[in-house]
């Protein structure tokens, strides 16, 4: 590949040893490179080790100081942007979260989400995600509801959590629905269910999602394997306070006979 | 190769711009940061062997599974037990099974585990296409989770009862080990059953504003007891497990003779 052909240049890098590493000896990088149509592969860097190091300093060390031309998506650096999305030693996480004594010893891989289209080295197209979350219905209060709201604490409380979503979309890369059987036409994903249960939960949202997110959202898909609650950096219990909820909302209308009586008898929905 | 601080550790097919991710070999993206299959594996071999021997208890007759004052919880209700001529442990056990086999923690478990849907968080799985999920039969089934709730209710003061009779042998009160089990058995089954997710919709989960209804307050103070119990289902779903497998194999040790009930009687 052209990109191995390049010299490092490491005139102002920090020298090799010069941080807390364990031993101070150079950090080992696999990290991907390339672009669709093209060679593609893991390239080897040895990256100084600093104190507190993330991996994405040593992806900004390598970009500086080896291959300026390695591309990867960041913005905050703190956690909050949900840019910097990547598989680190074949799990999704945020790279400026990642620190490196938390990691293994031995060679770190840094990789590129599989379960979105690759633009190019650490960066991947995730427009997909902004297409299915535009086909949600937007929170739509009554008409005549005055403003502004007057709402009771009990009534927010479970959709603050929600709230905290980053949109780095590691649950989306995580879900084996869209990543090992590339179900991405038939089924929202996490991401897009903790928007749904959101508004549908929201005391003051009219707009009724259930069947949307059981036909379209194809919300039985969801077989509850908790792999998108694992890697939330935000720590949002997805499955157990946004899916399983949707899943219980859903099985009222089509899946309980004693409710459907009920709504026969009394006219509820 | 290495140039210069740079080098080529594997190069895969090139993706064309339509493609969705990388599409170098499985290897490639295995994970490496730890043994995610110790997880499955563990559940493989303990739920497995759970499944293994409550189906062998639950046929070897009622007489191996009690010894007064106790009866083991697979053999419950005891009455029902024994006006079934054929593997009356088995239908008793029908709905804990049920109740077990939908729960939203178990499916987890044995999808991960025995399916590989996946074996681990992503980890490349073995099948590709024809993946349904709970949209078609049987994992459909899933979906009635509720009622094997509405049952597994039931059993809690069955299992109390069976607990209280451990109290009194021959009209007198007793006191042994067994009867410590069998009482910790029906708190850990009660805390299981309690912290379900279905529970905790059922109780107000499905409310969009507790403050619109009636008995608003009360429905959201039941909802956030619930989820208390549930932040630790799976806790509550293991040792639950246990609890039965102990209380039934004490029954049956004691049966055999290995050892005596350490017990007070009060005359």
């Amino acid at each position: 590949m052209a990109i191995a052909e390049r010299p490092a240049q490491r005139g102002t890098a920090p020298q090799p040893g010069a941080g807390s590493g364990s031993d101070g000896a150079p950090l080992e990088f696999h990290v991907f490179k390339g672009i669709p149509g093209e060679e593609q592969g893991e390239v080897t860097y040895r990256v100084p080790p600093v104190t507190g190091m993330v991996v994405l300093d040593a992806i900004h060390w390598i970009q500086k100081h080896v291959d300026t031309d390695l591309a990867c998506r960041w913005n905050c650096k703190a956690a909050k942007c949900g840019s910097c999305s990547a598989e680190i030693n074949g799990m999704p996480r945020l790279m400026c979260k990642t620190r490196i004594d938390d990691l293994p010893d031995g060679p770190i891989t840094v990789r590129p989400m599989t379960a979105f289209p690759l633009i190019k080295d650490l960066v991947t197209d995730v427009s997909h995600a902004y297409e299915v979350n535009r086909r949600i219905p937007q929170f739509t209060p009554a008409a005549d509801e005055p403003s502004p709201f007057v709402i009771q604490e009990m009534d927010l409380e479970r959709i603050y959590e929600f709230r905290k979503c980053i949109e780095c979309f590691l649950c989306q890369d995580v879900c084996h629905v869209l990543r090992s059987h590339d179900l991405q036409e038939q089924f929202y994903g996490p991401r897009f269910f903790v928007r749904v249960a959101s508004l549908e939960m929201h005391p003051k949202d009219t707009v009724d999602r259930l069947e949307a997110v059981r036909t379209e959202g194809g919300l039985g898909y969801c077989n509850i394997t908790k792999c998108c609650t694992e890697v939330c950096p935000e720590h949002i219990h997805i499955t157990d306070n946004a899916i399983i909820p949707l899943k219980e909302r859903v099985a009222d209308r089509h899946w309980d006979p004693l409710r459907a009586v009920s709504r026969l008898l009394l006219g509820k929905r | 190769m290495t140039v210069r601080g740079a080098e080529v550790a594997g190069s895969g097919k090139g993706a064309s711009a339509g493609d969705a991710g990388v599409t170098t070999g499985v290897l490639a993206r295995l994970r490496r940061d730890a043994p995610w299959w110790l997880l499955p594996v563990t559940v493989v071999v303990v739920l497995g062997g759970f499944i293994v021997y409550s189906i062998w208890a639950s046929t070897t007759g009622v007489g191996e599974a009690r010894n007064a004052p106790y009866l083991s919880p697979l053999y419950s209700p005891g009455w029902l037990a024994n006006h079934i001529p054929v593997f009356p442990g088995l239908l008793c056990i029908l709905v804990p099974i049920a109740f077990r086999g939908t729960c939203y923690y178990y499916r987890k478990a044995y999808h991960r585990s025995f399916l590989w849907d996946p074996p681990g968080c992503a980890v490349p799985e073995l099948r590709h296409g024809g993946y349904r999920g709970e949209t078609a039969f049987p994992l459909s089934l899933n979906n009635l989770h509720r009622f094997a709730l509405y049952g597994a209710v039931v059993y809690i003061p069955i299992l109390a009862f069976d607990a209280a009779n451990a109290f009194s042998l021959g009209g007198h009160l007793y006191l042994g080990l067994g009867t410590a089990i069998m009482v910790l058995n029906v708190v850990l089954l009660a805390g299981y059953t309690l912290s379900c997710h279905s529970l905790r919709h059922l109780v107000g989960g499905s409310v969009d504003c507790f403050s619109c209804v009636r008995f608003g307050r009360q429905r959201y103070g039941a909802w956030r007891g619930v989820t208390r119990l549930n932040v630790f289902h799976p806790t509550w779903a293991w040792v639950s497990l246990f609890s039965v497998w102990a209380v039934d194999a004490y029954v049956r040790m004691l049966n055999a003779g290995w050892f005596t009930d350490p017990h007070l009687l009060f005359r």
